[in-house]
């Protein structure tokens, strides 16, 4: 599908038509406060198309939590002698619009995870209702962000549609039937030569603009966690760790749950509900007899290390680690899984 | 459409997994003081379909789920068997739950025992305390296919006497000409006759043919240590040292990360592994 361009006058005219058919999802500016003047962006449900803020660079939770919100119900049922159990799923139209390649590429991480063997249809059918537009990133977010290394930048998957800003408006290219459908809402024009040079000036910029972190490939990486799983770094590391789990809590791609069973306030029903759970937290390994399989902090970050960098990667195909710097930035005491995947490196 | 937009909308079209189906308690036995046996039988008239070894997630409505493994073998009819020990809320509720009471059933989950592999050969049970529950499975598929198999040894060992599980079944198993049983505690009053002391110091008391035989180990993480020393010292291969692991299954189907060891989902990749595959593992036991 030939590329077009929207003119930046038009967007909101574009989003408000989208708006019709589905609930749009996007970056919006927070207010700031007297003593912290800093733009803080974070993802919400946009009413007025003018406070899609596309120009944002960090939010604290991605767009991931529109498509696994931290409490989903997953089974009603009633309370009494005759329970009939029923899947909860959802389907709520809706558009992630403007949604950085970082973002995108761990959206497809969760698509696999849940597509592959059993499949979750609780994920699967937000994620069949959603369309995901893409706003690419001239340079990083901040000295934390290695979406270059973790092969996140470009990204081949997770998105419908793709807008890349140049003078005056936006570049539109088409990825799926979908996102040639939201296209069409919008007033949009061929891309002229001048259009395709001005794209291409962009990435020019953002190559110039990104470097690598890591002091080795990122293929290695599993071959680097497998021969450092004895190391002493995973000890001095969890030193500095309060096992809060604010590293899951904000990660794209941990997708981990813990179950509970709600009653009504009536008492004559419940729901099954799943909500965030951290392998960082103590009890995550603990079994009803008492014993703890990862006791230690240093085992329990050694596991979320290698999820990350390995783990993932093997089960689903598609890496665990999306190098967009979230875990350091929420870190209380400023863990760097970039600076962790550097050290063991040098550690062999 | 890529092959990944297709498993979304194949997916999203999906039966959930964790929707229970409703299943009737037969039988309930107080078995000791905080185990409870039950037999139970799903409400839709189809069997479970399960094998020796795999597991199941009990629902108690209101309360939630919890792993159980199926104490029975599929060679005893179309009902399945459940050992529950009290130890949370969910198999806390169960202790009070009886004959007609309805539950909620997920499952079978995970892999089964290897009982065809172990065909022709000889076949050691070790079971420590609740770990005789999953073993009971294989027991008793063996002992229903006797035939099938050379010698049938089965250890069984409790910390006392009054927290022996399937004492009926252990003295009829001891009666048995076509099986050696032997039951061991670590402590007792004086009216126990039976043997005292650590499981281990039972595998004195067999005669096993190690190049022949499957060891199979289930119980408290570290009876389990000290019963693979045996099983080695022994001569048995570490692929033939069996056991059947213990964590904290929630989903059931490899998503929620909590039985996660290492690489390894318990509950879709075991909970039955060989002790060459756990000592890998690092994290297993």
């Amino acid at each position: 599908m030939l590329p077009r361009v929207l003119k930046a006058e038009d967007l909101a005219g574009w989003v408000g038509a989208i708006q019709k058919e589905r609930v749009v999802r996007g970056p919006v500016l927070k207010e700031t406060s007297p003593s912290d003047r800093t733009p803080h962006f974070s993802w919400e449900t946009i009413r007025e198309p003018s406070d899609l803020a596309l120009d944002y660079a960090l939010t604290v939770l991605g767009p991931k939590k529109f498509l696994w919100p931290p409490r989903q119900a997953l089974v009603t049922y009633r309370l009494g002698g005759d329970p009939k159990p029923e899947a909860v799923v959802k389907h709520e139209p809706q558009v992630l619009f403007g949604a950085h390649p970082c973002d995108a590429t761990a959206i497809a991480t969760l698509d696999a995870a849940f597509a592959k063997d059993v499949a979750d249809p609780h994920y699967l059918a937000r994620r069949a209702a959603t369309a995901i537009v893409l706003v690419d990133c001239e340079k990083p977010c901040d000295e934390t962000s290695f979406c270059l290394d973790m092969g996140s930048l470009y990204p081949e998957a997770g998105y419908d549609l793709a807008l890349t800003p140049i003078e005056g408006g936006w570049f539109v290219e088409t990825k799926t039937e979908l996102g040639k459908r939201l296209r069409d809402l919008g007033k949009t024009r061929e891309a002229k030569k001048s259009d395709m040079e001005a794209r291409q000036a962009f990435v020019e910029r953002k190559r110039a603009g990104f470097h690598l972190k890591l002091p080795f490939d990122v293929k290695y990486l599993p071959e680097i966690l497998d021969e450092s799983y004895d190391s002493l770094v995973w000890e001095a590391i969890a030193r500095r760790c309060f096992s809060c789990g604010s590293c899951n809590t904000t990660c794209p791609t941990c997708y981990c749950w813990d179950v509970a069973d709600v009653i009504a306030e009536d008492l004559g029903s419940g729901t099954r509900v799943r909500r965030y759970d951290s392998c960082q937290l103590d009890p995550f390994a603990e079994v009803a007899g008492g014993e703890n399989f990862r006791e230690h902090r240093a085992s329990r970050l050694r596991h979320r290390m290698y999820r990350k960098g390995k783990f993932i990667l093997e089960q689903t195909g598609r890496s665990g680690c999306v190098g967009c710097g979230r875990c350091e930035r929420a870190c209380v005491s400023h863990i760097s899984i970039r600076e962790t995947f550097v050290q063991i490196a040098g550690n062999r | 459409m890529t092959q990944a937009d297709i498993d979304i909308a194949k997916g999203a079209a999906a039966p959930s997994p964790y929707v229970p189906r409703m299943a009737r308690i037969l039988s309930a036995d107080q078995m000791t003081e905080t185990e409870r046996f039950f037999r139970i039988e799903m409400e839709d008239g189809q069997p479970l379909g399960y094998e020796p070894g795999q597991f199941v997630e009990v629902s108690v409505f209101g309360m939630g789920e919890a792993p159980i493994s199926i104490s029975s073998s599929p060679t005893q009819g179309k009902g399945f068997e459940l050992c529950v020990r009290n130890a949370g809320t969910v198999t806390g509720a169960l202790m009070k739950f009886g004959k007609g009471d309805r539950l909620g059933i997920r499952g079978p989950f995970g892999n089964h025992f290897p009982y065809e592999e172990m065909k022709g050969e000889d076949v050691l049970f070790v079971a420590g305390g609740l770990g005789l529950a999953p073993t009971r499975s294989l027991i008793r598929y063996c002992l229903d296919n006797r035939k099938d198999y050379r010698s049938v040894t089965i250890l069984v060992g409790a910390r006392e006497p009054k927290l022996l599980l399937f004492r009926d079944e252990l003295d009829a198993w001891t009666k048995r000409q076509d099986a050696q049983t032997l039951v061991t505690v670590d402590r007792c009053g004086p009216d126990w006759k039976g043997c005292t002391g650590v499981i281990t110091r039972l595998f004195k008391r067999v005669k096993l043919d190690a190049a022949k035989t499957w060891a199979v180990i289930v119980g408290p993480p570290i009876m389990f240590k000290f019963a693979v020393l045996e099983a080695l010292a022994e001569g048995i291969r570490e692929n033939r040292i069996i056991c059947s692991l213990e964590r904290h299954m929630k989903c059931g189907v490899g998503k929620c990360g909590h039985c996660q060891i290492r690489g390894v989902y318990v509950c879709r990749d075991g909970p039955i592994f060989t002790y060459e595959q756990v000592k890998r593992l690092r994290e297993g036991i």
